[in-house]
């Protein structure tokens, strides 16, 4: 079987053929993806799974990655903070380190695309290199209220591009150019969302001393001040007063975030007095991420600025009861009340994990709810097709498109 | 059992799939919704009301469509949503009348309640307008008789089933769905036809409206 049909079972046959139809009238197009980073964060996990489904499907798909110092990666992550409104002192280097490094991958970069396909700020510059294809720029930031300055900074080379995609409809701006909202996907085939045997979880739980007896509340997330771990650990605590469970902090790095390592010391540091919180700094182990969210009694996403949330999503997948932030894209996979719960407080955190860890038949429901929404809406095959169409609206502008 | 008509013009099932397009409008208050609302294209309107049919495949508690569950839920303006709510959209045969039903509904609820124009939503919560855009392209079956017909919609994609009755009859402004008009013009069975134009599609799920549509055909088949 190939890997495309193998998601038939979940999806439903019609929907491959779909993605099949769409895949043949794309044929002879290069699509040529470029981010900042191969490994580590949502769009490196994404593109992992997504370009060898393409290339199945007989779109040419090849994803290429930008160079960058560690410099220039400090730059991003201030920029990346900035535009999720995060106060930051940007100086006149700093953009001369971006625009220097920009350059160099202008000179060093093959752009062999006819859609040519780039992710987020870091490779931006790219497009001075435009010929008479087509780009795209695929924003996967909160920009609800970004920082004036650097997105006015941005904005030059956003309009050079044919279109711009974000995540959630408040992330919209005022552009020249065309704008879609396609959210992104998890892949429920991958080691992350795959279901796994018990005595798999069982081992994960016993490798770190987790208690399987009693509740677990986890957060899944990079060590990054904008997922606000501090946070949960403080509306644990909150928790802890009255009903008993365990707090699961887990994550990997991204290669292009430089802050990771100053967090997770913060959150070891803070959680240093309660054995029963386990800070997990995990390398890229997708295993053992799907086992920790299997494992869990209520999921938390007390992020403060969100891209999309993928973690709501895998949460959800599993049919997990989850509490998260009302920000970014994550009021996109919960209604409140219906999906799971919203928060905009650790205090408001800590009330609605009480409330899950007290009614399991009410968690439920939302889990199983939650889970319904993320079938219909938020797995890979919806992405696949929402890329494919949206390579279409780049030759045709009209409102109803016939192909 | 009658014997089986052949149809003079096959049925060929198409599908429509679609993108969300931002046109990064947005509105606080009541007089900015009706204000933007009234320069935004059919597509955007179109985009508001049916959304949620594809989105939400089963039932969930929020309002059908999108102006009715910002009003309703950002504004809390109860009264309001459920008249948006109940909007009875399979009346109307064109996106511009069923536009100009909504502008109606808010400006007359306005005048009676001034304070509601100028209630404003928290940031982050403001009401923003997207467009719809559809790609159609042919799917690999075609119908000649009723029993094809009906073994057809047991398998073809929701989305198929979602164009041929919504999107043909308002967006593509045919005035009637394609089954019906198909079954009528092609098998000469109005009254199976009248029977599945008189369905209010817009309370189904998309899943159940499938079920609805094989049954009503199925049982006039065993006639």
């Amino acid at each position: 079987m190939t890997r495309i049909d193998q998601y038939a079972p979940i999806v439903g046959q019609a929907v491959i053929d779909d993605l099949r139809l769409l895949a043949e009238r794309l044929k002879g197009k290069k699509i040529q993806h470029i981010n900042s980073t191969a490994v580590g964060g949502g769009v490196a996990e994404i593109l992992n799974r997504m370009v060898p489904l393409f290339q199945e499907l007989g779109v040419e798909t090849r994803w290429d990655v930008i160079k960058g110092g560690e410099k220039f990666f400090e730059v991003t992550k201030k920029f990346h903070n900035a535009l999720h409104g995060k106060e930051e002192k940007i100086e006149a280097s700093d953009f001369v380190t971006f625009m220097e490094n920009g350059q160099s991958n202008i000179d060093e970069m093959d752009i062999h695309g006819d859609i040519v396909f780039v992710h987020d700020p870091q490779p931006i510059m790219l497009v001075n290199n435009k010929s008479n294809n087509k780009w795209i720029w695929r924003c996967h930031v909160d920009v609800s209220q970004p920082n004036e300055i650097v997105w006015k900074f941005l904005y030059d080379f956003i309009v050079k591009y044919d279109s711009a995609v974000f995540s959630a409809p408040e992330f919209a701006q005022s552009l020249p150019i065309r704008q879609f909202l396609i959210s992104p996907s998890i892949d429920p085939l991958s080691d992350k969302n795959k279901e796994l045997p018990q005595n798999v979880i069982d081992n994960v739980l016993k490798k770190y001393g987790i208690d399987p007896d009693r509740p677990i509340v986890t957060q899944i997330s990079r060590f990054d001040r904008l997922k606000d771990p501090i946070g949960v650990i403080e509306a644990y605590l909150n928790v802890k007063k009255y009903t008993d469970c365990q707090l699961v902090l887990a994550g990997g790095g991204a290669a292009d975030d430089p802050e990771g390592v100053s967090v997770y010391e913060e959150c070891k540091e803070k959680a240093a007095k309660d054995k029963d919180i386990h800070v997990l700094l995990l390398a890229q182990n997708d295993i053992e991420i799907n086992a920790l969210q299997w494992a869990s009694t209520v999921i938390v996403q007390k992020s403060i600025k969100e891209g999309f949330g993928l973690t709501v999503a895998e949460a959800l997948w599993k049919g997990k009861p989850v509490v998260a932030s009302h920000v970014g894209g994550i009021p996109l996979q919960i209604a409140h009340k219906y999906s799971g719960l919203l928060c905009n407080s650790v205090e408001g955190a800590a009330f609605a994990i009480k409330q899950l860890l007290n009614n399991p038949e009410y968690a439920q429901k939302l889990g199983k709810n939650g889970k319904e929404h993320i079938w219909n809406n938020f797995l890979i095959t919806r992405h696949l097709k929402d890329y494919m169409l949206l390579f279409f609206s780049l030759y045709n502008r009209e409102d109803v498109i016939y192909l | 059992m009658e014997k089986l008509i052949k149809a003079t013009k096959p049925f060929k099932f198409y599908t429509r799939l679609h993108l969300s397009e931002l046109t990064g409008r947005k509105a606080s208050n009541l007089k900015q919704l009706v204000d933007i609302m009234r320069t935004m294209p059919e597509s955007s309107i179109y985009h508001h009301t049916h959304r949620f049919l594809q989105q939400h495949q089963y039932l969930s508690p929020e309002p059908p469509n999108d102006f009715a569950y910002w009003v309703t839920s950002v504004l809390g303006e109860e009264k309001l949503g459920e008249r948006l709510a109940s909007i009875d959209t399979v009346q109307f045969t064109t996106i511009q009348e069923l536009q100009n039903k909504i502008i109606s509904t808010i400006e007359t609820y306005i005048k009676s309640n001034a304070k509601a124009a100028i209630r404003y939503a928290h940031e982050n919560e403001e009401f923003h307008f997207m467009k719809s855009v559809s790609f159609i392209l042919p799917t690999q079956y075609a119908a000649t008789d009723l029993v094809e017909f009906a073994g057809i919609l047991k398998k073809v994609g929701i989305d198929s089933i979602y164009f041929h009755i919504f999107e043909a009859r308002l967006r593509l402004g045919k005035k009637t769905n394609d089954f019906s008009n198909w079954i009528e013009t092609s098998l000469g069975n109005k009254e199976l036809a009248s029977k599945i134009l008189k369905l209010d599609p817009y309370t189904y799920t998309l899943e159940d409206l499938r079920k609805t549509l094989i049954r009503i055909i199925e049982k006039s088949l065993k006639r």
